[in-house]
């Protein structure tokens, strides 16, 4: 492939605009993609605001540092120089969920620290997004059958993104993580199709759960969650 | 290495030297570890702890692990020969006898002691509770030796031994408000089985239980669903057929 005299436009489509699942925003009108393409490159910018803002957000994930397990060490090597978060602009790890876009629940998540992980979902503004990594996070992992371990934290907060992996390699969490930014560029603004977190009657805090004489009451919330083959 | 049940000898005699009224056992392990121990009654058990700290030979300075033990009630059967003698004049009889009889359950905490003064250990000790439902309080070694604060906590949590004079004794590991004690022999989980794929050895017979279960409550949940008079007293003005839609579909049901 030839040298192209100007470097590729960060709004142009991603590579991966291809994949399934991955929507390209539709351009105004009946302008095609390549005729985007041709025009941006004799320097006129067709874009709408949806785009630009997903664009801008997308690529400035603010996560919420805190970690629960040894998932946590991985994402803490994430964040180093070899492997570098801040490449996908997401390395400005937050200590207040006030302040924090992304939750990435790293690691096995007991009984008595579901409440305090749901708090902080709660607390968090929207537009919000939960990575779950590692084992541990999305099912209880090795842990599954024990007494103390939720099996997984999808039974009281909505989770975007599964990170498998016991731990996942940082690498994995990256994917993750652009797999994270292509979601939120492609979420619409308005329309019947609108993303939750432009609709006032989507929750944005969750139930959180009593510590019981026994386990969690309630166990977990039907409203996010059902069990395996029954879907709610 | 550990101390030698020799070792562990000597140092009994020498403490029933200077307890006398203490209750102190040697405990011997045929295994391959050879952990053996030595057992104290619970009312001498914090002198002589104090003991073992300050003696100059001993000099026991480091607890370095306390754990817990659930020893549940054990039922032994014992053969008891005798010879009935035939009137008849012929050989005698033997006449077996079993007798069984409940041996109460207790729990234990025993600990781990190192000298770092004069480099020599573990000696493991061991406490006993009277028994494992209402007689539960052992002494706190912890005024003795600082590290065993959380683990005797954490025993505190999951055994439910109560240490007596513990500066702090609350639950470590689970929450205030749990109840039972999840480490003993007899814990009951509550039913939170799910699906598992591949389920074989304990998990399985978890799958069975659960599975009994959800099928016992689906029974009834059918029943009254399938009750046509329920449905027109709750919706008098529907007709069966609208009615049945609104009807939640017992979960139990699907395969």
């Amino acid at each position: 492939m030839e040298m192209s005299d100007a470097p590729p436009h960060p709004i142009a489509a991603p590579s991966g605009s291809s994949q399934p699942g991955y929507t390209p925003f539709p351009a105004a009108g009946n302008i095609s993609d390549a005729d985007r393409e041709n025009l941006r490159r004799h320097g006129v910018l067709m874009t709408s605001f949806e785009e630009l803002y997903n664009w801008g957000r997308s690529n400035s994930i603010w996560p919420l540092q805190f970690g629960l397990a040894c998932c946590a060490i991985e994402m803490i090597a994430a964040a180093t120089a070899r492997f570098d978060i801040a490449r996908f602009g997401a390395e400005i790890f937050r200590p207040s969920p006030r302040q924090a876009d992304l939750m990435i629940v790293s690691g096995t998540v007991t009984k008595k620290m579901a409440p305090l992980v749901v708090r902080l979902w709660n607390q968090m503004p929207e537009p919000k997004y939960c990575i779950a990594m590692g084992a541990c996070a999305i099912s209880g992992g090795p842990f599954k059958q024990g007494y103390n371990v939720l099996k997984g934290i999808d039974r009281f907060m909505p989770v975007d993104i599964y990170i498998p992996g016991c731990p996942p390699r940082p690498e994995a969490l990256l994917n993750g993580l652009v797999q994270l930014q292509q979601k939120i560029k492609g979420e619409k603004l308005t329309g019947p199709h609108a993303a939750n977190f432009t609709r006032a009657d989507k929750p944005s805090e969750y139930p959180i759960p009593e510590y019981g004489a026994h386990d969690l009451e309630p166990t977990k919330n039907d409203t996010v969650w059902a069990p395996p083959g029954q879907k709610s | 290495m550990t101390t030698s049940v020799e070792t562990l000898e000597q140092l009994r005699v020498r403490l029933l030297i200077r307890f006398p009224a203490a209750d102190v056992t040697l405990v011997t392990n045929p295994g391959s570890s050879a952990e053996h121990s030595l057992l104290f009654g619970a009312a001498h058990a914090r002198e002589i702890a104090l003991f073992l700290r300050d003696d100059s030979q001993l000099a026991l300075d480091y607890c370095s692990n306390a754990t817990g033990i659930d020893w549940p009630d054990k039922e032994i059967t014992e053969v008891t020969k005798t010879f009935v003698p035939d009137p008849a004049g012929g050989p005698a009889k033997t006449v077996e006898h079993k007798t069984t009889h409940l041996q109460p359950g207790y729990l234990e905490s025993v600990y781990h002691l190192y000298s770092m003064a004069l480099k020599h250990g573990p000696v493991i000790i061991r406490v006993r509770t009277a028994n494992r439902s209402d007689q539960v309080t052992i002494p706190s070694l912890t005024p003795v030796w600082r590290s065993c604060d959380f683990q005797e906590r954490e025993i505190f949590d999951l055994y439910g031994i109560v240490f007596e004079g513990h500066p702090d004794l609350r639950r470590l590991l689970m929450w205030d408000e749990f109840k039972d004690h999840p480490m003993r022999k007899d814990y009951v989980e509550p039913d939170d089985y799910e699906w598992e794929p591949t389920a074989h050895g304990d998990v399985a017979e978890r799958a069975k239980q659960h599975a009994s279960f959800v099928a016992g409550g689906a029974t009834s949940a059918t029943a009254s669903a399938a009750d046509p008079g329920l449905i027109s007293v709750t919706s008098p003005k529907d007709g069966p057929g609208s009615a049945s839609p609104a009807t939640p579909k017992p979960e139990g049901l699907k395969p």
